[in-house]
């Protein structure tokens, strides 16, 4: 049942910006690592970190420094973004936690 | 290793370079070496703590406690150092008096030291937090791992303090007579950028939303990820793409001190004028 409302969040995600974003981050990866919203409209990742250690997701385009402990969730709120790429990665594992936002 | 030693190396030397800087800022003031200490002690413990309630920080305010936190004490800080620079103008020309009489000691600068311990203790905390929690995670993994990264920490911290020493020893060798203007400069733009820091902090836990949209981006020219761009944004405040209520954060903040220095600079000469 969790498996089948997260495939169908990871679904519904790219049309509905309006929707908060999930994404999960597990063995320092970011799953989904592309992550489209819509263009000159705010909008919300909620991450889970399902690690054991904490990470910060981290983009400077973004303008967004948010830690999130191990075991955790963080609202990450995306302001209204221009058309474009903006990546992003957690910073304490960057080796593989890499990921990017699409405004489209 | 070199993971752990960059990560270090980064947040050591955005609170070393502010460190320096107060250090400069407050030369011959007896008792700043005890200040600056007490700033950076308090900073580590304060970091440490929101490293372990990380959590539960983040779960105040309907998910926006991190930045609400962010933001208080960035504001605190750039409170923290108007005050100092206000103070500086207001009494610059007794503690140049002080400065050639009586033993090099500068007994009016005492005043701010409070201000500025706890300036260095923000700074410490902010980058201090992320360290700890950074290391903690490789210290609960453990293995041989966990050596290599401490290791890397470890040097990643000295060479932050290395470059942060050579911001201090820099300063010095301006003249006496120079480094006051020099370093209540830096502190200007120190707590303008912090200004403009806060003002990002409080866009992303949604309490601001206007005037978002980017007004210009100098990406091309200078990455805000890399070295180069870390230094300035800790030291001027550089942004990338600024938005529009954050230049008005910068500028206003900026305006502000400059404003208040010459007020109290002003009324500080009067009597003086009269006398004479």
């Amino acid at each position: 049942m969790k498996r089948l409302l997260l495939a169908f969040s990871m679904i519904a995600t790219p049309a509905l910006a309006d929707e908060p974003i999930v994404v999960h981050l597990k063995n320092h990866k970011f799953s989904p690592s592309v992550i489209k919203v819509k263009a000159n409209k705010p909008s919300m990742i909620i991450l889970y970190n399902d690690d054991d250690s904490a990470d910060e997701f981290d983009s400077s385009s973004l303008k967004i420094e948010r830690v999130v402990p191990g075991h955790n969730k963080g609202n990450i709120r995306l302001r209204a973004l221009a058309p474009g790429k903006y990546p992003f990665m957690g910073e304490f594992h960057a080796a593989t936690a890499q990921g990017v936002v699409i405004a489209e | 290793m070199i993971a752990a030693l960059l990560i270090v190396f980064r947040e050591v030397i955005e609170a070393g370079l502010i460190v320096g800087i107060v250090l400069a800022a407050t030369t011959r003031v007896p008792g700043r070496g005890r200040a600056v200490a007490t700033g950076v002690g308090a900073g580590i413990a304060g970091a440490c703590l929101v490293a372990a309630f990380a959590g539960e920080l983040a779960g105040l305010f309907q998910g926006s406690g991190q930045e609400f936190f962010n933001a208080a004490i960035l504001l605190l800080a750039v409170a923290m150092l108007t005050w100092h620079n206000v103070w500086m103008a207001s009494h610059g020309r007794q503690m140049a008096r002080e400065l050639k009489a009586a033993g090099h000691q500068v007994r009016t600068g005492e005043r701010t030291l409070a201000a500025l311990s706890i300036v260095v203790g923000v700074a410490v905390l902010r980058e201090g937090s992320e360290v700890v929690l950074f290391l903690y995670g490789i210290a609960a993994q453990g293995g041989t791992s966990a050596a290599a990264m401490v290791t890397g920490g470890g040097l990643g911290l000295a060479l932050g303090a290395v470059i942060s020493a050579l911001m201090y020893f820099g300063l010095l060798t301006i003249p006496a007579g120079k480094l006051f203007q020099v370093t209540s400069g830096l502190i200007t733009l120190l707590a303008a950028g912090m200004a403009a820091q806060a003002v990002i902090f409080l866009q992303n836990g949604g309490w601001l939303e206007f005037f978002t949209s980017t007004v210009w981006n100098t990406g091309w020219l200078i990455k805000e990820d890399s070295i180069t761009g870390r230094l300035l944004h800790t030291l001027i405040g550089y942004s990338e793409a600024p938005n529009g209520a954050q230049l008005i954060a910068y500028g206003a903040t900026v305006v502000l001190i400059l404003a208040l220095m010459r007020l109290v600079n002003a009324s500080a000469s009067v009597p003086k004028a009269s006398r004479a």
